[in-house]
């Protein structure tokens, strides 16, 4: 049955969004720590931990890849619902701040990623 | 007649998200075939043609319009998260662990680095206070951390807006020439993604540039970049800001 891959799915989901939000209590802080990271960490151990117990079936699998292919379409429908108008008119400093901290990590990435394959290497 | 049919577009407004979508990425792919010959990847364009789409609507951007409103629930947080949680099944936690301490590493970087040159951006603008400092600062790292630290530190509503619009212009460019830089970057494995993951930050526009570089490198970069933003908010108004007044007086 596909569902109890959705099933699964979810409940990784709210495991990790109850542990971001508990974390986000303990810090005293608006928002949601991390949530979503947790929740891939939980999927990623329990469908393993499922995979070695020979108990996770084919079909999960493709209950849980529906939405892995649904991903790139609701990026794009997340893109049509940015607020671009506030992005572009909002006042330069939003416009320099962003164009000029998103350009210079550009610069940064590939001296960061060269230095793991140095370290992976030895 | 048309008020009728419209009617019937608003009220199954998620359905006809899917549909629309669908014509997107029909017309962009063409397009990337023909007329680009691959150069540019057809979900890069659709991405771009979302961007554009949203310029015709407010601050929801195409949603604002009835008809379009089931963009907002294909696109919003919710669906999105599920769905990025959902490309974890295909990762590796052996990877992950491997790159380990390089993506921890990133992350403190890459919030270091935004947040610092948030701050002489805004001072360069001529803002005195730490708190707008800050704010600005925050919202280059993600305009999610922005609204957060502006909240915590106590900013004016303005300066609040100036900070998610920062973090919004750090997804539209993240989003756009990430696929065009990917190769010259270096950004080709997973360890790469993680990496960049923990330098942008902003899950938004890493988990849509990636999708549109390579989509098995998605769970790298999501997994970093959702810890970015978690532990930017953690960090912004704890520890950078204190810092930020410090350094100002």
């Amino acid at each position: 049955m596909k569902i109890y891959g959705v099933a699964l799915l979810a409940s990784c989901y709210f495991a990790g969004l109850i542990l971001g939000e508990i974390l986000s209590n303990i810090f005293n802080i608006d928002g949601n720590l991390g949530g979503v990271g947790f929740a891939m960490l939980f999927l990623i151990l329990l469908s393993d931990w499922l995979k070695k117990k020979n108990l996770f079936h084919v079909e999960y699998e493709s209950g849980i890849g529906f939405w892995t292919s649904m991903y790139i379409p609701i990026v794009i429908a997340m893109a049509s619902i940015q607020n671009v108008h506030a992005a572009l008119s909002s006042g330069t400093v939003a416009l320099v701040a962003g164009t000029v901290a998103t350009s210079l990590c550009f610069v940064v990435i590939p001296v960061l990623i060269k230095l793991t394959k140095k370290n992976a290497e030895q | 007649m048309i008020r009728m049919i419209e009617d019937v577009f608003v009220k199954n407004g998620l359905i006809f998200s899917f549909l629309l979508v669908g014509v997107m990425m029909l017309i962009t792919e063409y397009l990337s075939k023909r007329v680009f010959k691959n150069k540019i990847p057809g979900v890069a364009l659709a991405i771009i043609l979302g961007l554009i789409l949203a310029g015709f609507g407010k601050e929801k951007g195409i949603s604002n319009i009835a008809v379009f409103s089931g963009m907002a629930i294909l696109g919003g947080t919710m669906l999105r998260d599920f769905a990025i949680v959902s490309t974890a099944l295909g990762a590796s936690f052996e990877e992950i662990k491997k790159a380990g301490w390089i993506a921890v590493l990133s992350l403190f970087i890459g919030i270091l680095f935004s947040f610092c040159i948030g701050s002489f951006v805004a001072i360069g603008f001529g803002y005195h206070d730490a708190k707008s400092i800050a704010t600005i600062a925050a919202g280059t790292c993600t305009f999610i951390v922005g609204p957060i630290t502006g909240n915590a530190v106590g900013a004016s509503s303005e300066v609040i807006t100036l900070s998610i619009a920062a973090g919004v212009v750090k997804v539209v460019i993240v989003t756009i020439f990430t696929p065009l830089l990917a190769k010259r970057i270096g950004l080709v494995d997973k360890n790469a993604a993680m990496v960049f993951g923990g330098i942008m930050g902003t899950t938004s526009g890493v988990s849509a540039g990636l999708a549109a570089t390579d989509m098995k490198l998605v769970p790298y970069g999501a997994i970093t970049a959702t810890f970015y933003t978690g532990l930017a908010c953690l960090v912004c108004p704890s520890i950078l800001y204190p810092s930020l007044k410090l350094i100002l007086s």
